[in-house]
């Protein structure tokens, strides 16, 4: 059969088992959109207003599915918009397909219109990226990148394509495609030393602790996690990523560690004698100070990166693996033990940490974000998909929403890429159409991506949108009262009435300024079949407790102070 | 093994893919990683699609080890090694132009070069191009020596290198091929 390069890509997608994909077409990639056309019952085109929306939706749709998520662009300006969301998806290792349209192969080069060298541009953020100049290498191509998205450290792939190699033909049979990448090998197992090294600190631990990341989600290892966690009893702190990793009602589960964790998490690592770091990468918002941290531990670190063993913290025993294959190597091996004195310990340290909680204070009549976000909790049966964007309302979600189940909690963590959580939740709905999907965001982020309100009334995706309103850049202007000194420059805002907002692209809105209509507000999101945009009006100025400020010893956090108490900032 | 704590000098050897844009991987991993290159050198194989880089970097042999496992992340890069784990042969090339308009920077010159593997390519009554291959302290110290007659110009290759003995270095992986004559831009005149 003659295809076009452009039909070929159809093909291949279908090959993939792709049936939607996130774009805003544009000269260089109109032949792929006119390929469309013709396998538009099978393949669902979602137009953005915004091509970083693509992004962030091929994103959420990736982060709630695992699997590939696809976003396409045109060349130049098109292709350029996509770069925060390859960002995003690259520091938090979410497989991404993207596929751009670039000027013919002769003009290249040339300053053509719309021309950017894009896979120069997107090279530091992909995870690989190939510019095609031949169709016949075509289906290689996108065979091969979806397999590197998917498997190893998953990431982001660009696919940059001229216009004549999307229309050049050329007898075409799906290949029987054998991937040749010879660079490209992920790691696998561990060596019986790394085994039995690893046994042999978790078997004489005293004060052991493990330190559950995105890995152990993206590897499926929940069921691996929790075996080791309970047969050796060893309590599990969570990244912001790794949440849902271990069902946070689990008696070992302690909470989220880092800058925003929970206090109980932070002392735990810095007393401990074992850290065990699954899948996670020991981030500076994790670390606090890297000199003083964990000092008294021993440490594994399993990843399977091998580019993340002692990177930032360096550790005794370190094996580069398949998180779920290295654990199920580890578990027939490891004997039951328990710590019930350590295991107090923690619990002394989270009894303070309820007392200063912020939900057992008297706060009379203002609606404050963490009650808004532990209400919906409530009121959604604590089972929603919850897509945050980053800010306070991020660390809220984090800290007052607890997941029970993987993938429930799609968050921009390494990158912190404020926008993405409206966009992404989008994504998400079509990836999971069965779930409830919240998009939870601050009133500055959403200002960021809300042009993909069009998208969601177009496409009548239902995803109820909770703004949580401060009028302010919330996490900045914390900063600004804590470090400098309340100058709140260019944190105050202005902002459009959202409810309005929301009615002009048909949306039904409710605003929400009391506590009791929380419930409510909840019934009304779920009372409309298409999107729902819901304002809450919280405290304009709050902070968000605990925090480790940057730089600082992790267990060297502002807390709350308890009723009474003077504040201690 | 070297344990050693203190920066020395690192020789990697990669081997990459032969396509387009890979140099400009490898450098762009050395930039956005704040890894100093000392050199690096890139040419082909024996093998028409495979190239070899080799890298000085004068790290800590632990940070070496991390510029290795980031190396070998690049999807094009097919092996990493770090060939001052072993034995191995190291060759700099430079050439040198030194100042050659009195009998006394002429005597200097030649009798300099006659203590090195280095020899004159090219003399005139103004300038000569000294050629040296050796090891790269080897080529620091000649150049040392030439620096009082005057350079005037010089380039040098970087050093590459090979491990020494029978542990080899390669790949037997073999590209997918198209067969030319089916390529559809010809054939449609697209």
């Amino acid at each position: 059969m003659i295809l076009t390069g452009s039909e070929i890509i159809m093909e291949c997608l279908m090959r993939e088992g792709v049936k939607v994909v996130f774009g805003y077409p544009g000269g260089a990639i109109l032949p792929t959109y006119d390929a469309m056309w013709k396998y538009r019952d099978r393949i669902h085109h979602v137009l953005v207003r915004h091509e970083q929306g693509a992004s962030h939706m091929a994103d959420g749709f990736a982060r709630a599915t695992g699997k590939v998520g696809v976003c396409i662009a045109t060349s130049g300006p098109g292709a350029t918009n996509l770069v925060t969301g390859l960002a995003t998806a690259m520091m938090d290792s979410v497989p991404i397909v993207a596929i751009t349209g670039q000027v013919p192969r002769a003009s290249i080069g040339t300053d053509a219109f719309q021309e950017t060298d894009v896979t120069g541009v997107t090279l530091p953020v992909t995870k690989h990226n190939y510019l095609v100049t031949d169709v016949q290498e075509l289906a290689y191509v996108i065979k091969e990148a979806f397999h590197i998205a998917r498997t190893g450290r998953p990431g982001p792939v660009l696919i940059d394509i001229p216009k004549d190699v999307q229309t050049a033909k050329i007898e075409f049979v799906y290949p029987e495609i054998e991937i040749r990448l010879p660079g490209y090998n992920p790691p696998t197992l561990a060596s019986t030393k790394e085994i039995s090294e690893a046994l042999e600190l978790i078997q004489n631990a005293k004060r052991p602790v493990i330190l559950a990341g995105h890995g152990i989600l993206m590897s499926d290892s929940i069921q691996e996690l929790r075996e080791l966690a309970e047969r050796a009893n060893i309590p599990v702190t969570l990244t912001l990523l790794g949440k849902g990793a271990m069902p946070e009602n689990h008696p070992l589960t302690v909470g989220m560690m880092g800058m925003h964790g929970a206090g109980a998490c932070n002392h735990a690592i810095q007393e401990a004698d074992l850290l065990i770091a699954l899948g996670m990468r020991f981030d500076d918002r994790v670390t606090g100070n890297l000199k003083t941290y964990a000092l008294n531990a021993k440490k594994i670190h399993i990843d399977i990166d091998p580019s993340e063993i002692n990177k930032n913290v360096k550790v005794d025993v370190g094996i580069s693996g398949d998180l779920k294959a290295v654990l199920k190597q580890l578990l027939p091996d490891l004997k039951p033990s328990s710590h019930p004195e350590w295991l107090g310990r923690i619990r002394d340290w989270q009894e303070d940490g309820n007392e200063r909680d912020i939900l057992n204070y008297d706060t009379q009549d203002r609606l404050l974000g963490a009650r808004v976000i532990n209400e919906l909790w409530k009121h959604t049966g604590g089972d929603a998909i919850t897509v945050t964007d980053v800010g306070q309302h991020q660390m809220l979600e984090a800290q007052y929403y607890p997941h029970q189940r993987p993938a429930t909690m799609l968050t921009s963590g390494g990158l912190g890429t404020m926008g993405f959580g409206f966009p992404a939740a989008i994504g998400a709905k079509f990836g999971r159409p069965d779930e409830e999907v919240w998009a939870i965001v601050g009133d500055g982020g959403f200002q960021m991506t809300l042009c993909e309100l069009a998208t969601a009334a177009q496409e009548n995706v239902k995803v109820n949108i909770a703004i949580l309103n401060n009028a302010f850049l919330g996490m900045v202007r914390q900063w600004q009262e804590l470090f400098y000194e309340e100058r709140y420059q260019s944190t105050p805002m202005v902002n459009p009435d959202f409810c309005k907002l929301a009615e002009a692209y048909g949306i039904p809105s409710m605003r929400v300024t009391k506590r009791e209509q929380i419930e409510e507000s909840v019934a009304f999101a779920r009372s409309h079949a298409g999107p729902v945009l819901i304002e809450y009006v919280i405290e304009k100025e709050d902070i968000v407790y605990p925090m480790v400020p940057a730089g600082a010893d992790l267990d060297k956090m502002v807390r709350r102070p308890k009723p009474g108490e003077q504040q201690n900032a | 093994m070297p344990e050693h704590q203190q920066p020395f000098k690192n020789t990697l050897a990669a081997l990459v893919e032969n396509k387009p844009g890979v140099l400009n991987r490898v450098a762009s991993l050395f930039r956005r990683r704040n890894f100093n290159v000392d050199s690096l050198t890139v040419g082909r194989t024996h093998k028409d699609h495979v190239s070899r880089m080799t890298i000085v970097v004068d790290v800590k042999y632990a940070d070496a080890k991390l510029i290795a496992a980031n190396l070998k992340k690049l999807v094009n890069v097919i092996d990493v090694q770090n060939l001052s784990e072993q034995p191995n042969v190291s060759r700099d090339l430079a050439l040198i132009k030194v100042r050659t308009d009195d009998v006394e920077s002429r005597n200097m010159v030649t009798t300099t070069c006659e203590r090195y593997p280095a020899r004159i390519v090219d003399i005139g009554t103004k300038v000569a191009i000294v050629e040296i291959t050796a090891q790269e302290d080897i080529v620091e110290s000649l150049i040392n020596e030439l620096r009082p007659v005057g350079i005037v110009e010089m380039v040098r290759t970087g050093v590459v290198a090979l491990g020494r003995g029978i542990r080899i270095m390669d790949t037997d992986y073999e590209p997918v091929r198209f067969d030319n004559s089916q390529n559809g831009l010809e054939r449609y005149g697209v």
